[in-house]
């Protein structure tokens, strides 16, 4: 976002924001058989063609782009459902419609892997009206995205805590620093140490044109 | 990993799934995401830190024997990349505590976060310690006049050690929390009380949710 002078506020790069929500799970579909996988992080398959199994998405995209298995889109990837969540995010200007916190990178991983097979047709099968899926999920991100600056302006003085039910990691991700640098600014000039001794101040003070509204510089 | 709705063993299933599901390689993911969130050195996690490293051992040594016998290179390449992502969580949050020494070892070294630290981060933070009052000794400090030579104060008629760097405690930070927590103060002032409910996404002040972090009801995002 503009105004970002600290790269450090944002603490995860969008690397490492995906890294996180590769490990989510989703069907697949094997084409092959394999021994079941003992990882670190978890155990997994035998695979079986033609069996549904389920994998961490890392672990689907290596296997898809090696011809290995087709993936399934998740549930709520369908024109129908995100056309509910679109309108009744387009319905609701202050609340945010509870979508999989991973959706952005979980939809982005998706896509890069079909369309990257799309030039042989085999892809074409997993995400049925993928362009509509896609139109719709960027649709979703730009009303959402839209409803997030809008309450970021609601954003005063008194504000001690914010509460973003339903807000998903990238969004998290992106608004962080802003957010962040604003509600300290806050806090900080809202301190009750910095407002000392109003009389004083306020007898020091020539009287000089309105600069616009004050707030609580001036105790009575 | 999944959370299971079944009720009825005595303790929250939550728990219990937590119990017999959650795999190190979890265990090491929320702490690392908790300290890279966190504006302060967080405790060390030295027995995680030391099964990550004795299964990542098992790991590497499995994959020896891959090479050996002649194992299909999709499998070899399969356990790799899962090899890789638990080295990337490993190093990462080692990494990132050591930048947070590098940036307050002073800080650290006064206070009870040394506690914090393990063996190892202590001799680092002890060395960083030296080396730069050596440096700033020799390049800065003996060149100042009397009164102004000390790494810590400003000069000696400051009351306390203004030159230490510390972590900024009044950042806010974005959280999740596992359970509901009851009606909580939010500040010092008793002021502003907040329930938080499982679940739902929270912007606040570090400081104030500090404990909950160590107690771990809360995670940081």
């Amino acid at each position: 976002m503009a105004g970002q002078s600290d790269p450090h506020l944002s603490l995860f790069s969008s690397a490492e924001v995906e890294f996180l929500a590769e490990d989510e799970t989703v069907e697949i579909v094997p084409n092959m058989k394999m021994d079941a996988l003992n990882f670190l992080c978890g155990d997994y398959g035998p695979f079986y063609p033609q069996i549904t199994t389920e994998v961490p998405l890392w672990l689907a995209v290596a296997l898809k782009k090696r011809g290995k298995c087709t993936i399934r889109p998740p549930q709520w990837m369908s024109v129908e459902k995100l056309t509910q969540v679109l309108e009744a995010e387009r319905d609701s200007p202050r609340e945010f419609q509870p979508l999989p916190f991973h959706y952005v990178e979980i939809s982005r991983l998706l896509f890069d892997q079909c369309q990257f097979l799309f030039i042989d047709n085999s892809a074409r099968d997993d995400i049925p009206d993928m362009y509509m899926v896609r139109s719709l999920i960027e649709d979703i991100r730009n009303v959402r995205f839209h409803k997030v600056e809008t309450g970021l302006e609601t954003i005063s003085a008194r504000t001690h805590a914010v509460k973003l039910k339903n807000l998903s990691a990238m969004e998290v991700n992106i608004v962080r620093p802003f957010v962040v640098r604003t509600l300290q600014a806050f806090y900080k000039h809202d301190s009750p140490q910095m407002i000392q001794h109003p009389d004083r101040m306020a007898n020091r003070q020539p009287q000089v044109a309105d600069r616009g509204p004050r707030r609580d510089l001036r105790r009575r | 990993m999944a959370h299971g709705s079944e009720e009825g063993l005595g303790f929250s299933s939550e728990d219990y799934d937590s119990l017999i599901a959650t795999t190190d390689v979890e265990l090491l993911k929320r702490t690392w995401r908790n300290e890279k969130a966190s504006p302060e050195i967080l405790q060390f996690q030295a027995s995680l830190v030391q099964r990550s490293r004795e299964q990542i051992q098992l790991m590497e040594d499995t994959m020896e024997e891959f090479a050996k016998n002649g194992t299909d290179p999709l499998t070899v390449s399969l356990y790799q990349m899962d090899l890789d992502r638990a080295l990337f969580l490993l190093r990462s949050y080692l990494r990132t505590r050591l930048q947070k020494i590098e940036k307050y070892f002073i800080h650290i070294s006064k206070s009870e976060l040394w506690n914090r630290l393990s063996e190892q981060e202590q001799k680092f933070a002890k060395k960083c310690t030296d080396y730069m009052e050596k440096h700033l000794q020799k390049s800065v400090l003996s060149h100042l006049p009397y009164g102004y030579q000390s790494i810590l104060r400003q000069s000696i008629s400051s009351e306390e050690d203004d030159m230490v760097p510390e972590p900024q405690l009044d950042t806010f930070v974005f959280c999740k929390s596992k359970g509901s927590v009851g009606a909580f103060q939010l500040d010092d002032s008793g002021d502003e009380i907040v329930d938080l409910v499982a679940d739902d996404l929270y912007v606040l002040r570090y400081k104030s949710i500090k404990a909950l972090i160590e107690s771990e009801q809360i995670d940081l995002v």
